[in-house]
């Protein structure tokens, strides 16, 4: 449905993006985050055909819409894009504004697939109003109205929520990541904020300096991020200095473990081991404590900032009725059922 | 007494804010009232004559001049706001030079070259050999000629306002257009023009009040409109009151556009809701178009600025050696004085209206304010013989009563003398002055004065350590705008100066009417200069914009 293949994107002489690759196939939903100027949004704008490809090129269900020596003008892609600012038309009514691109349709047609879209997005009663007497979370679900209204191939979104406060973010991801799916529509969508990106995405690309840094699904993300860079971006997390003792096994200040991820590394050599909150459980029975250095209360759960005997320090979450004051000495467990191991750069 | 009335009665901002504002208002009100007393025999006798005239010319006039103005407003702002060719940067602002013309200046200065005896009729009869009647040559001195005499200094107010216009458009808008299907050209009519529209009404509207406005041109070009009717209806019919009454006719008219004008200025301000300002980049155009599209912008600008000023100053080193005499001083002396003290009472008068609205914010302050600032959609020659009618009316009372009680008469106290014309000046360019203060003092949020306060300031302190600072520069525009409009008006000044008080603006006119036009060339050319600041205080902010 959607391939990228070597994608390079260059201002001039500068390179913005190069060398990214991926695929979609149709009802999938990707995700874009990294970063602010890392590139993912150059890379969404040139899937819509605003930028000239300077190497690899893009196909999309018709075919290579852009290459070194193609260019398929916008236009043409049948695309539909969200953008950040929403670029609703302001002369026109919120009806006038999903029916935009319905021109081939006959009036009766687009008259019907506008209600039918008001409807989707929850918003039946609004058609005759203008843009600028809705509120911000109304004029998000009519842009994204809009932007399916001619059922494209393809649904680009670019920070299509930043505009919008928290709360509101939340619920609107999760109601629009149900329109696209009941709509079978392929979507990309590009973030800075990664848990949008949970939220939404069945793919998820982590990129930075205009490289993409991993394509996978969010557990992996999480669990098996690529790098340490990926690793600090996604989640939370610490990472605890070990030795290898051979090629299965790790020794840190928690005791040894068997790693079984990330096979090539030799004996001796020093590495860091990513340890996430959820993997050190609070355990009061436990012989391993470790003194709280400090706590934020997440209603359901408390993150616990820890300091080991070693003096590293280490995240934990803890059900929230676990209350330790700062200070108190706490047992731990370390609850690991797969191990991600960096080696250390010295 | 109720709590209102007592509020009312005690707070000065209002009194403040009411006796001037009721004063500015009197002149348009007495042109409104003059039509309770039909003059019957006078409008007999227009009607037979040249009303028909009057109102077929002054429509044409202004319709041809908003189409003109539109046309070539809208075109250079598009291609301006739109496109990469050679000089946009410079362009950008020079085509807004034009406005620095007064438009009777413009009118005389292509007579002169146009004429039967100016130097492009004469080489084209040395060229080909003809004589007088062998060929035609279109006659400027008529209607068409008037309106793109009118159109070429007018069009700034569209092209600036259709500029911004198109340049506030989000680049996210055309790119949403693509991705539904449209063409870059589909874009700019579905999209681009309707979301300008408002702004490109505004700017016609106020061209189309100009034209409306204008009596150099159209008496020079011996067109008549209303504004030539209503000065030979007081000066050939001597008939005041039927003057007032086409006078209001004519008011009709303007108040419609004024109407209009509002009207879109509100949908501006819906229009540029929750878009971002980020800038669409400027596209390429392929060599041969790129000097197709400097051409095509050239031109306005070369017709409506350097041909005349060009033409101007030729002239005006011809003769400078007679004509820069110690009259021609006195001219410049006695125009900026006058502008001067103009400037100073009309900017005086906004800080006023603008400080009370700031700290009333009611209907007792509101309805005022407006009232007193409609001028600047009025013409000059109806603001004038409004100021005439009533104080001819109080100068005769005055005179009256006074060789009634004391035996002595008193002559004009008023109507002859420049408080006259400062009077009609305040009215007609208050809102000019009122613009640029309202907009500066806008600046200031109230946060500002709460923060200033709480650091320790009394008022008084706010008000030189925060206020006078801030508000410096949007005084000292307002300030240059009126002296600068005073300085171009013609009709009034003409209907209301004191006996033998000449100005640089009434020299030119003469001068030009007695086709004297190389004499007229040094005057004309001071006006152009001085008018030269304000517009390029305009380019300044647009740069900045």
């Amino acid at each position: 449905m959607l391939v990228l293949e070597q994608l390079a994107v260059a201002y001039g002489p500068h390179t913005v993006v190069k060398d990214i690759s991926l695929s979609l196939s149709k009802g999938q939903i990707g995700c874009l985050v990294g970063p602010s100027g890392c590139g993912k949004t150059t890379i969404l704008r040139a899937i819509a055909g605003f930028e000239p490809l300077a190497g690899g090129e893009i196909s999309l269900a018709q075919g290579v819409v852009s290459s070194q020596h193609y260019h398929c003008p916008p236009e043409q892609r049948h695309l539909g894009m969200v953008f950040q600012d929403f670029a609703l038309f302001p002369h026109l009514t919120v009806a006038e504004n999903i029916g935009f691109g319905l021109q081939q349709l006959s009036r009766t047609e687009a008259t019907k697939r506008t209600r039918e879209l008001l409807h989707l997005v929850g918003l039946p009663d609004l058609g005759r109003r203008y843009i600028h007497q809705l509120s911000g979370g109304q004029q998000q679900r009519i842009a994204l109205a809009r932007a399916i209204a001619p059922k494209p191939e393809i649904l680009l979104l670019d920070e299509p929520f930043s505009s919008l406060d928290a709360e509101l973010r939340e619920s609107l991801a999760r109601d629009i990541r149900q329109i696209l799916k009941h709509e079978e529509m392929t979507a990309v969508m590009v973030t800075h904020d990664q848990f949008e990106a949970f939220t939404m995405a069945d793919l998820i690309g982590v990129m930075e300096h205009g490289r993409m840094q991993q394509w996978a699904t969010p557990y992996e993300l999480y669990h098996k991020p690529i790098n340490r860079f990926v690793a600090d971006f996604i989640g939370r997390g610490v990472l605890l200095p070990g030795e290898m003792l051979d090629g299965q096994q790790v020794k840190t200040s928690f005791g040894i473990f068997a790693q079984s991820y990330l096979a090539n590394l030799q004996q001796g050599e020093q590495v860091d081991v990513l340890i996430r909150p959820d993997d050190i459980v609070h355990d009061d029975d436990s012989g391993v404590t470790a003194k709280v250095l400090d706590k934020s209360f997440r209603g359901s759960h408390i993150l616990y900032t820890l300091q080991l005997r070693s003096g590293d320090e280490v995240y934990c979450l803890a059900l929230s009725h676990h209350n330790h004051a700062v200070g108190e000495m706490i047992g731990i467990r370390l609850d690991l059922d797969h191990m991600v191991v960096y080696p250390r750069i010295s | 007494m109720t709590e209102r009335s007592r509020r009312f009665r005690l707070d000065p901002w209002r009194w403040l804010v009411l006796v001037p504002a009721m004063l500015l208002a009197v002149p348009v009100l007495m042109i409104l009232l003059s039509v309770l007393d039909p003059q019957w025999d006078v409008w007999a006798h227009l009607r037979q004559t040249v009303l028909w005239s009057y109102i077929s010319n002054s429509l044409l006039l202004a319709f041809g001049v908003g189409l003109g103005a539109l046309f070539i407003g809208t075109g250079c702002a598009w291609l301006v706001s739109q496109y990469h060719f050679p000089g946009r940067k410079y362009l950008e602002w020079m085509l807004l030079l034009p406005l620095a013309i007064p438009a009777y200046i413009i009118a005389y200065t292509y007579t002169g070259l146009l004429d039967f005896a100016g130097p492009v009729q004469s080489q084209l009869r040395i060229w080909f050999d003809w004589r007088y009647g062998d060929y035609w040559f279109p006659e400027i001195r008529s209607l068409g000629g008037a309106i793109i005499m009118l159109a070429l200094v007018l069009y700034p107010y569209v092209y600036m306002l259709a500029r911004t216009a198109f340049r506030e458009q989000a680049s996210s808008l055309q790119e949403a257009s693509r991705t539904l299907g449209l063409t870059p050209r589909q874009h700019f009519w579905r999209v681009a023009l309707p979301l300008a529209r408002p702004a490109i009404l505004t700017g016609t509207a106020l061209a189309m009040m100009e034209a409306f406005a204008d009596y150099g041109t159209v008496q020079y070009f011996g067109v008549d409109t209303f504004t030539t009717g209503i000065f030979r209806t007081w000066f050939g019919l001597n008939n005041s009151l039927a003057a007032a009454q086409l006078a209001a006719l004519l008011t009709s008219f303007v108040l419609f556009l004024l109407v209009l004008e509002q009207w879109s200025r509100r949908k501006i301000r819906y229009y540029h809701q929750g878009q971002k300002d980020t800038q669409q980049p400027r596209r390429t155009l392929t060599a041969g178009r790129k000097w197709l599209v400097f051409v095509l912008c050239c031109l306005p600008l070369l017709f409506g600025f350097v041909v005349p000023a060009v033409q101007l100053s030729l002239w005006a080193l011809a003769t400078w050696q007679v004509t820069l005499d110690e009259r021609f001083m006195q001219l410049v002396w006695n125009s900026f004085s006058l502008a001067a003290m103009a400037a100073l009472i009309s900017v005086t008068l906004a800080l006023v209206f603008a400080y009370a609205r700031r700290l009333k914010r009611d209907w007792l302050v509101l309805i005022p304010v407006r009232l007193a600032a409609m001028g600047y959609a009025i013409p000059g020659t109806v603001i004038a013989i409004g100021v005439m009618l009533p104080l001819a009316f109080v100068d005769q009372r005055i005179d009256l009563l006074a060789e009634q009680w004391f035996g002595v008469r008193t002559g004009l106290l008023f109507s002859g003398t420049l408080f006259a014309l400062l009077l009609a000046y305040s009215v007609r360019f208050l809102a000019v002055s009122l613009h640029s203060v309202e907009a500066g003092l806008h600046r200031i949020r109230p946060n500002m004065d709460q923060a200033a306060r709480s650091l320790g300031c009394s008022p008084r302190q706010v008000l030189w350590r925060v206020h006078v600072p801030l508000l410096r520069g949007s005084v000292l525009t307002a300030l240059l705008l009126v002296f600068v409009d005073v300085l171009k008006e013609l009709p009034a000044t003409l209907i209301l100066r004191p006996f033998n008080f000449n100005t640089l603006a009434v020299r030119t006119y003469e001068l030009a009417s007695d086709e004297r036009l190389a004499d007229a060339s040094l005057s004309a050319l001071a006006i152009v200069l001085v008018g030269l600041l304000p517009v390029i205080i305009l380019a300044r902010s647009m740069d900045r914009h």
